[in-house]
Protein backbone atom coordinates (compact mmCIF):
# COMPACT_ATOMS: atom_id res chain seq x y z
CA UNK A 1 0.00 0.00 0.00
CA UNK A 2 2.20 2.99 -1.37
CA UNK A 3 0.54 6.22 -1.46
CA UNK A 4 0.93 8.27 -5.24
CA UNK A 5 3.85 10.64 -4.67
CA UNK A 6 2.62 13.28 -6.02
CA UNK A 7 -0.87 13.64 -4.30
CA UNK A 8 -0.54 17.25 -2.17
CA UNK A 9 -1.87 17.57 0.98
CA UNK A 10 -2.56 20.28 3.19
CA UNK A 11 -2.93 20.79 7.18
CA UNK A 12 -6.64 21.03 6.57
CA UNK A 13 -7.00 17.87 5.06
CA UNK A 14 -7.31 18.97 1.30
CA UNK A 15 -5.76 16.41 -1.04
CA UNK A 16 -5.26 17.19 -4.53
CA UNK A 17 -4.29 14.82 -7.12
CA UNK A 18 -2.40 16.60 -9.74
CA UNK A 19 -2.27 13.68 -12.32
CA UNK A 20 -6.06 13.90 -12.60
CA UNK A 21 -6.93 17.52 -10.78
CA UNK A 22 -9.51 15.30 -8.84
CA UNK A 23 -9.72 17.15 -5.08
CA UNK A 24 -10.51 15.44 -1.51
CA UNK A 25 -10.98 16.33 1.55
CA UNK A 26 -10.12 13.80 4.71
CA UNK A 27 -10.81 14.19 8.31
CA UNK A 28 -7.55 14.59 11.05
CA UNK A 29 -6.79 10.79 10.77
CA UNK A 30 -7.07 10.77 7.37
CA UNK A 31 -4.64 13.09 6.78
CA UNK A 32 -2.06 12.11 9.21
CA UNK A 33 -2.56 8.60 7.86
CA UNK A 34 -1.81 9.53 4.56
CA UNK A 35 1.08 11.69 5.62
CA UNK A 36 2.42 8.54 7.06
CA UNK A 37 2.27 6.66 3.77
CA UNK A 38 3.94 9.66 2.07
CA UNK A 39 7.10 9.09 4.31
CA UNK A 40 7.04 5.48 3.35
CA UNK A 41 5.48 3.59 6.74
CA UNK A 42 4.37 0.11 6.31
CA UNK A 43 0.85 -0.54 7.34
CA UNK A 44 2.44 -2.05 10.31
CA UNK A 45 3.81 0.83 11.24
CA UNK A 46 1.16 2.78 10.96
CA UNK A 47 -1.17 1.07 12.47
CA UNK A 48 1.33 1.01 15.71
CA UNK A 49 1.53 4.81 15.59
CA UNK A 50 -2.11 5.63 15.51
CA UNK A 51 -2.93 2.64 18.15
CA UNK A 52 -0.33 4.57 20.50
CA UNK A 53 -1.93 8.11 19.74
CA UNK A 54 -5.88 7.08 19.82
CA UNK A 55 -7.93 4.84 21.62
CA UNK A 56 -8.77 2.14 19.17
CA UNK A 57 -8.26 -2.04 19.44
CA UNK A 58 -6.38 -3.14 16.90
CA UNK A 59 -9.16 -5.28 15.29
CA UNK A 60 -11.18 -1.61 14.96
CA UNK A 61 -7.84 0.01 13.30
CA UNK A 62 -7.17 -2.73 11.05
CA UNK A 63 -10.73 -2.92 9.83
CA UNK A 64 -11.09 0.63 9.21
CA UNK A 65 -7.51 1.01 7.41
CA UNK A 66 -8.25 -1.65 5.28
CA UNK A 67 -11.29 0.46 4.63
CA UNK A 68 -9.35 3.48 4.09
CA UNK A 69 -7.20 2.19 1.53
CA UNK A 70 -9.52 0.70 -0.66
CA UNK A 71 -11.26 4.55 -0.44
CA UNK A 72 -7.76 5.30 -1.65
CA UNK A 73 -7.63 2.48 -4.20
CA UNK A 74 -10.54 3.32 -5.69
CA UNK A 75 -9.96 6.72 -6.63
CA UNK A 76 -6.59 5.76 -7.83
CA UNK A 77 -4.57 7.56 -5.36
CA UNK A 78 -2.32 4.69 -4.52
CA UNK A 79 0.62 4.30 -6.89
CA UNK A 80 -0.12 2.42 -9.64
CA UNK A 81 3.42 0.97 -10.36
CA UNK A 82 3.37 -0.31 -6.59
CA UNK A 83 -0.54 -1.59 -7.30
CA UNK A 84 0.68 -3.39 -10.46
CA UNK A 85 3.88 -4.45 -8.61
CA UNK A 86 1.68 -6.04 -5.93
CA UNK B 1 14.10 49.77 -23.91
CA UNK B 2 11.11 50.66 -25.34
CA UNK B 3 9.07 47.61 -26.78
CA UNK B 4 8.11 47.23 -30.06
CA UNK B 5 4.23 48.20 -30.21
CA UNK B 6 2.56 45.60 -32.79
CA UNK B 7 -1.02 45.96 -34.37
CA UNK B 8 -2.93 42.76 -33.49
CA UNK B 9 -6.40 41.90 -35.07
CA UNK B 10 -8.61 39.41 -33.24
CA UNK B 11 -12.10 37.57 -33.66
CA UNK B 12 -14.05 35.82 -31.23
CA UNK B 13 -15.49 38.75 -29.18
CA UNK B 14 -18.53 37.12 -28.22
CA UNK B 15 -17.81 36.86 -24.38
CA UNK B 16 -21.57 35.08 -24.10
CA UNK B 17 -22.30 31.88 -22.30
CA UNK B 18 -20.35 29.65 -25.07
CA UNK B 19 -17.64 32.16 -25.20
CA UNK B 20 -15.51 33.16 -28.67
CA UNK B 21 -11.82 32.65 -27.61
CA UNK B 22 -11.10 36.10 -28.62
CA UNK B 23 -10.95 37.92 -25.05
CA UNK B 24 -8.85 35.35 -23.38
CA UNK B 25 -6.77 35.75 -26.26
CA UNK B 26 -6.50 39.73 -25.93
CA UNK B 27 -5.54 39.38 -22.44
CA UNK B 28 -2.52 37.30 -22.94
CA UNK B 29 -1.97 39.36 -25.79
CA UNK B 30 -1.59 42.60 -23.37
CA UNK B 31 0.35 40.49 -20.88
CA UNK B 32 3.09 40.23 -23.38
CA UNK B 33 6.55 40.64 -22.34
CA UNK B 34 8.03 40.99 -25.30
CA UNK B 35 5.81 43.43 -26.79
CA UNK B 36 3.55 46.27 -26.96
CA UNK B 37 0.07 46.07 -28.56
CA UNK B 38 -2.38 47.97 -30.78
CA UNK B 39 -5.90 45.64 -30.74
CA UNK B 40 -7.92 45.95 -33.37
CA UNK B 41 -11.16 43.69 -32.81
CA UNK B 42 -13.19 41.74 -35.35
CA UNK B 43 -16.34 41.21 -34.71
CA UNK B 44 -19.60 39.39 -37.05
CA UNK B 45 -22.54 40.91 -34.81
CA UNK B 46 -22.96 44.19 -33.24
CA UNK B 47 -24.14 42.39 -29.86
CA UNK B 48 -20.69 41.15 -29.16
CA UNK B 49 -19.50 41.96 -25.51
CA UNK B 50 -16.04 42.35 -26.90
CA UNK B 51 -16.65 45.42 -29.13
CA UNK B 52 -17.71 47.44 -25.91
CA UNK B 53 -14.62 46.59 -23.67
CA UNK B 54 -12.46 49.56 -24.11
CA UNK B 55 -9.93 48.61 -21.95
CA UNK B 56 -8.34 45.54 -23.80
CA UNK B 57 -9.56 46.68 -27.82
CA UNK B 58 -8.73 49.56 -29.10
CA UNK B 59 -10.99 49.62 -31.83
CA UNK B 60 -13.40 47.26 -33.37
CA UNK B 61 -13.98 46.79 -37.17
CA UNK B 62 -17.62 44.38 -38.37
CA UNK B 63 -16.35 42.17 -40.95
CA UNK B 64 -18.30 39.80 -43.34
CA UNK B 65 -19.38 36.17 -42.46
CA UNK B 66 -17.90 33.29 -43.86
CA UNK B 67 -20.46 32.68 -46.17
CA UNK B 68 -20.34 35.91 -48.25
CA UNK B 69 -16.97 34.40 -49.40
CA UNK B 70 -13.01 35.09 -49.60
CA UNK B 71 -13.41 38.52 -52.24
CA UNK B 72 -15.67 40.36 -49.76
CA UNK B 73 -13.50 39.44 -46.21
CA UNK B 74 -10.08 40.49 -48.53
CA UNK B 75 -11.64 43.89 -49.33
CA UNK B 76 -12.91 44.80 -45.54
CA UNK B 77 -9.60 43.64 -44.93
CA UNK B 78 -7.83 45.65 -47.05
CA UNK B 79 -9.95 48.55 -46.21
CA UNK B 80 -9.25 47.68 -42.38
CA UNK B 81 -5.49 47.58 -43.44
CA UNK B 82 -5.77 51.00 -44.29
CA UNK B 83 -6.57 52.82 -41.31
CA UNK B 84 -4.97 50.27 -38.67
CA UNK B 85 -1.23 49.35 -40.52
CA UNK B 86 -2.09 45.75 -39.03
CA UNK B 87 0.98 42.93 -38.23
CA UNK B 88 -0.79 40.39 -37.17
CA UNK B 89 -4.27 38.73 -37.37
CA UNK B 90 -5.42 36.27 -34.79
CA UNK B 91 -8.44 34.34 -36.30
CA UNK B 92 -10.29 32.45 -33.48
CA UNK B 93 -13.62 30.65 -35.17
CA UNK B 94 -13.60 27.11 -36.68
CA UNK B 95 -15.94 28.14 -39.05
CA UNK B 96 -13.82 31.28 -40.20
CA UNK B 97 -10.27 29.58 -40.27
CA UNK B 98 -10.68 28.02 -44.17
CA UNK B 99 -11.07 31.59 -45.23
CA UNK B 100 -7.95 32.99 -43.47
CA UNK B 101 -5.71 30.03 -44.33
CA UNK B 102 -7.14 30.93 -48.39
CA UNK B 103 -5.44 34.63 -47.58
CA UNK B 104 -2.59 33.60 -45.78
CA UNK B 105 -0.43 35.07 -49.04
CA UNK B 106 -2.59 37.79 -50.01
CA UNK B 107 -2.80 39.25 -46.58
CA UNK B 108 0.95 38.56 -45.95
CA UNK B 109 1.42 40.18 -48.78
CA UNK B 110 -0.02 43.75 -47.01
CA UNK B 111 1.69 42.64 -44.22
CA UNK B 112 -0.16 40.98 -42.30
CA UNK B 113 1.11 37.82 -40.46
CA UNK B 114 -0.62 34.85 -39.54
CA UNK B 115 -0.04 31.76 -37.90
CA UNK B 116 -2.50 28.80 -39.20
CA UNK B 117 -2.64 25.20 -39.38
CA UNK B 118 -1.95 23.96 -43.15
CA UNK B 119 -5.21 23.40 -44.94
CA UNK B 120 -4.01 20.01 -45.33
CA UNK B 121 -3.78 19.71 -41.53
CA UNK B 122 -7.18 21.50 -41.24
CA UNK B 123 -8.64 18.82 -43.52
CA UNK B 124 -7.10 15.96 -41.86
CA UNK B 125 -8.11 16.82 -38.16
CA UNK B 126 -11.51 17.68 -39.16
CA UNK B 127 -14.25 15.66 -37.11
CA UNK B 128 -15.28 13.97 -40.08
CA UNK B 129 -11.99 12.53 -40.89
CA UNK B 130 -11.17 11.55 -37.50
CA UNK B 131 -10.95 8.03 -37.67
CA UNK B 132 -8.82 8.03 -40.35
CA UNK B 133 -6.55 10.31 -38.64
CA UNK B 134 -6.18 8.43 -35.68
CA UNK B 135 -5.16 5.06 -37.35
CA UNK B 136 -2.60 7.27 -39.52
CA UNK B 137 -0.93 8.96 -36.61
CA UNK B 138 -1.66 5.40 -34.55
CA UNK B 139 -3.84 7.79 -32.07
CA UNK B 140 -6.84 6.36 -30.04
CA UNK B 141 -10.09 7.56 -31.39
CA UNK B 142 -13.65 6.60 -30.83
CA UNK B 143 -14.77 4.67 -33.83
CA UNK B 144 -16.72 7.46 -36.00
CA UNK B 145 -18.62 7.67 -39.17
CA UNK B 146 -20.04 10.56 -41.00
CA UNK B 147 -23.42 10.06 -42.61
CA UNK B 148 -25.68 12.23 -44.90
CA UNK B 149 -29.30 10.80 -44.19
CA UNK B 150 -30.51 9.73 -41.03
CA UNK B 151 -31.42 6.55 -42.62
CA UNK B 152 -28.24 5.08 -42.40
CA UNK B 153 -28.31 5.90 -38.24
CA UNK B 154 -30.61 2.23 -38.79
CA UNK B 155 -27.63 0.06 -40.12
CA UNK B 156 -25.11 2.15 -37.90
CA UNK B 157 -26.67 0.68 -35.14
CA UNK B 158 -24.73 -3.00 -34.42
CA UNK B 159 -21.13 -0.91 -34.91
CA UNK B 160 -22.18 1.60 -32.69
CA UNK B 161 -24.46 0.98 -29.83
CA UNK B 162 -26.16 3.40 -27.90
CA UNK B 163 -25.80 5.51 -26.60
CA UNK B 164 -23.80 7.47 -28.95
CA UNK B 165 -22.86 10.84 -29.66
CA UNK B 166 -24.36 12.79 -32.43
CA UNK B 167 -22.02 15.88 -33.63
CA UNK B 168 -22.25 18.12 -36.36
CA UNK B 169 -19.50 19.24 -38.66
CA UNK B 170 -18.75 22.62 -36.89
CA UNK B 171 -20.37 23.30 -33.42
CA UNK B 172 -22.91 20.96 -31.38
CA UNK B 173 -23.17 18.26 -29.77
CA UNK B 174 -25.77 15.32 -28.51
CA UNK B 175 -25.95 12.18 -26.38
CA UNK B 176 -28.34 10.21 -28.32
CA UNK B 177 -29.85 7.08 -25.79
CA UNK B 178 -31.90 5.33 -28.93
CA UNK B 179 -32.67 5.56 -32.42
CA UNK B 180 -35.31 8.18 -32.10
CA UNK B 181 -33.43 10.62 -30.54
CA UNK B 182 -30.41 10.27 -32.71
CA UNK B 183 -32.68 10.64 -35.40
CA UNK B 184 -34.11 13.98 -33.87
CA UNK B 185 -30.69 14.84 -33.17
CA UNK B 186 -29.75 14.62 -37.12
CA UNK B 187 -32.34 16.19 -37.96
CA UNK B 188 -31.71 19.62 -35.71
CA UNK B 189 -28.08 19.60 -36.51
CA UNK B 190 -27.87 19.10 -40.21
CA UNK B 191 -30.61 22.05 -40.74
CA UNK B 192 -27.73 24.13 -38.72
CA UNK B 193 -24.65 23.11 -39.63
CA UNK B 194 -24.99 21.35 -42.62
CA UNK B 195 -23.66 17.65 -43.80
CA UNK B 196 -22.23 15.84 -42.73
CA UNK B 197 -23.19 15.12 -39.55
CA UNK B 198 -20.40 12.56 -37.38
CA UNK B 199 -21.99 9.81 -35.43
CA UNK B 200 -19.35 8.75 -32.55
CA UNK B 201 -19.02 6.04 -30.50
CA UNK B 202 -20.07 7.05 -27.05
CA UNK B 203 -16.59 6.76 -24.58
CA UNK B 204 -17.53 6.97 -20.57
CA UNK B 205 -14.98 8.56 -18.50
CA UNK B 206 -13.71 11.81 -17.44
CA UNK B 207 -12.91 14.54 -20.31
CA UNK B 208 -9.06 16.64 -20.02
CA UNK B 209 -8.50 19.30 -22.76
CA UNK B 210 -4.98 20.21 -23.90
CA UNK B 211 -3.78 23.28 -25.33
CA UNK B 212 -0.57 24.11 -26.88
CA UNK B 213 1.30 25.73 -29.85
CA UNK B 214 3.04 23.48 -32.73
CA UNK B 215 5.79 25.38 -34.55
CA UNK B 216 5.37 23.58 -37.81
CA UNK B 217 8.19 21.68 -37.67
CA UNK B 218 7.46 19.12 -35.15
CA UNK B 219 8.24 20.84 -32.16
CA UNK B 220 5.80 21.82 -29.03
CA UNK B 221 6.08 25.16 -28.32
CA UNK B 222 3.35 24.70 -25.64
CA UNK B 223 1.11 22.26 -23.98
CA UNK B 224 -0.80 22.54 -20.47
CA UNK B 225 -3.72 19.94 -19.87
CA UNK B 226 -6.97 21.17 -17.73
CA UNK B 227 -9.50 18.92 -16.49
CA UNK B 228 -13.10 20.39 -16.57
CA UNK B 229 -14.42 21.51 -13.15
CA UNK B 230 -17.87 22.75 -13.81
CA UNK B 231 -19.69 22.45 -17.04
CA UNK B 232 -22.52 24.30 -18.27
CA UNK B 233 -24.89 23.06 -20.19
CA UNK B 234 -24.07 23.26 -23.16
CA UNK B 235 -20.46 21.33 -22.28
CA UNK B 236 -18.68 24.23 -21.97
CA UNK B 237 -16.09 25.02 -19.05
CA UNK B 238 -17.14 27.19 -16.57
CA UNK B 239 -14.20 25.92 -14.06
CA UNK B 240 -11.01 24.08 -15.00
CA UNK B 241 -7.55 23.05 -13.31
CA UNK B 242 -4.04 22.93 -14.59
CA UNK B 243 -2.84 19.36 -14.11
CA UNK B 244 0.40 17.10 -14.58
CA UNK B 245 -0.82 14.46 -16.40
CA UNK B 246 2.73 13.14 -18.24
CA UNK B 247 0.39 10.45 -20.64
CA UNK B 248 -1.61 13.57 -21.65
CA UNK B 249 1.19 15.77 -22.58
CA UNK B 250 3.31 12.69 -24.38
CA UNK B 251 0.26 12.05 -26.65
CA UNK B 252 0.34 15.71 -27.45
CA UNK B 253 3.69 15.67 -28.38
CA UNK B 254 3.10 12.84 -30.36
CA UNK B 255 0.51 14.81 -31.85
CA UNK B 256 2.35 17.78 -32.93
CA UNK B 257 5.44 15.90 -33.85
CA UNK B 258 3.83 13.22 -36.14
CA UNK B 259 1.47 16.20 -38.00
CA UNK B 260 3.94 18.84 -37.74
CA UNK B 261 1.26 20.92 -36.78
CA UNK B 262 1.78 24.77 -37.02
CA UNK B 263 0.06 27.12 -34.98
CA UNK B 264 -2.60 26.92 -31.82
CA UNK B 265 -4.75 23.45 -31.22
CA UNK B 266 -6.79 22.28 -28.49
CA UNK B 267 -6.98 18.53 -28.08
CA UNK B 268 -10.01 17.23 -26.65
CA UNK B 269 -9.36 13.97 -25.07
CA UNK B 270 -11.59 11.14 -23.02
CA UNK B 271 -9.91 9.07 -20.28
CA UNK B 272 -11.93 5.93 -20.39
CA UNK B 273 -12.75 3.83 -17.18
CA UNK B 274 -9.97 1.79 -17.84
CA UNK B 275 -7.26 4.33 -18.36
CA UNK B 276 -7.36 4.81 -22.11
CA UNK B 277 -6.85 7.96 -23.53
CA UNK B 278 -9.45 8.98 -26.42
CA UNK B 279 -8.57 11.82 -28.70
CA UNK B 280 -12.63 13.08 -29.36
CA UNK B 281 -11.75 16.23 -31.49
CA UNK B 282 -9.15 18.56 -32.71
CA UNK B 283 -10.05 22.45 -32.26
CA UNK B 284 -7.48 23.88 -34.83
CA UNK B 285 -7.45 27.17 -32.65
CA UNK B 286 -6.96 28.42 -29.79
CA UNK B 287 -9.65 27.86 -27.12
CA UNK B 288 -11.85 29.97 -24.91
CA UNK B 289 -10.07 29.10 -21.85
CA UNK B 290 -6.16 29.66 -23.13
CA UNK B 291 -6.21 32.51 -20.21
CA UNK B 292 -5.55 29.35 -17.88
CA UNK B 293 -2.58 28.38 -20.17
CA UNK B 294 -1.25 32.42 -19.74
CA UNK B 295 -1.69 32.52 -15.65
CA UNK B 296 0.24 29.10 -15.40
CA UNK B 297 3.31 30.91 -17.31
CA UNK B 298 2.87 29.64 -21.10
CA UNK B 299 1.51 32.79 -22.68
CA UNK B 300 0.15 30.90 -25.56
CA UNK B 301 -1.06 34.27 -27.91
CA UNK B 302 2.14 35.83 -27.11
CA UNK B 303 4.27 32.88 -28.61
CA UNK B 304 1.79 32.85 -31.44
CA UNK B 305 2.48 36.35 -32.32
CA UNK B 306 5.95 35.80 -32.32
CA UNK B 307 6.11 32.62 -34.62
CA UNK B 308 3.37 34.71 -36.94
CA UNK B 309 6.15 37.13 -37.14
CA UNK B 310 9.19 35.06 -37.78
CA UNK B 311 11.02 35.62 -34.60
CA UNK B 312 12.56 32.71 -32.23
CA UNK B 313 10.69 31.56 -30.35
CA UNK B 314 11.56 28.98 -27.00
CA UNK B 315 9.54 26.18 -26.27
CA UNK B 316 7.62 26.43 -22.35
CA UNK B 317 9.51 24.15 -20.36
CA UNK B 318 7.24 24.58 -17.70
CA UNK B 319 3.81 25.53 -16.05
CA UNK B 320 2.23 25.85 -12.49
CA UNK B 321 -0.08 23.15 -11.55
CA UNK B 322 -3.09 23.15 -9.51
CA UNK B 323 -4.44 26.66 -10.68
CA UNK B 324 -8.20 27.08 -11.22
CA UNK B 325 -9.36 29.25 -13.73
CA UNK B 326 -13.65 30.35 -12.59
CA UNK B 327 -15.38 31.76 -15.21
CA UNK B 328 -17.73 34.85 -14.54
CA UNK B 329 -20.57 36.71 -16.43
CA UNK B 330 -20.48 40.93 -16.14
CA UNK B 331 -22.88 43.49 -16.91
CA UNK B 332 -21.38 46.16 -18.53
CA UNK B 333 -23.59 49.71 -19.01
CA UNK B 334 -23.48 50.83 -22.58
CA UNK B 335 -24.07 53.95 -24.29
CA UNK B 336 -26.58 54.15 -27.01
CA UNK B 337 -24.73 56.16 -29.23
CA UNK B 338 -21.74 53.00 -29.40
CA UNK B 339 -24.37 50.47 -30.34
CA UNK B 340 -25.48 52.97 -32.94
CA UNK B 341 -21.90 53.90 -34.21
CA UNK B 342 -21.34 49.54 -34.79
CA UNK B 343 -24.47 49.48 -36.52
CA UNK B 344 -24.66 51.74 -38.74
CA UNK B 345 -20.31 51.96 -39.53
CA UNK B 346 -19.45 49.04 -38.93
CA UNK B 347 -16.71 50.02 -36.92
CA UNK B 348 -16.58 51.53 -33.31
Amino acid sequence: MKINENLAISESGFLFNPSTGESFTVNPIGAEIIELMKEGKTEAEISEKIIKSYEVDIKTLQKDLHDFSEILRHHQLLDQYEETKN
Amino acid sequence: MKKQRINIGVTGLNAIDSPGPGIAVIRGLREAKSFDVRIIGFAYESMEPGIYMHDLIDKTYQIPYPSAGTDVLLARLAYIQEQEKLDVIIPNFDAELYSFMKLEDKLRQMGIHMFLPTISQFEERHKVNLSDFGEKYEIDVPLGKAIYDSSEIFGLQKEFDFPLMVKGKWYDAYIAYNMEQARTYFNKISAKWGLPVVLQRFVHGTEYNVTGLGDGNGNTIAAVPMRKQFITDKGKAWAGISIDDKKLLAITEKFVSATKWRGAFELEMMKSNDNTYYLMEINPRIPAWVYLAVGVGQNIPEALTNLALGNDVEPFRTYEVGKLFIRYSYDMIVDRSEFEKISINGEL
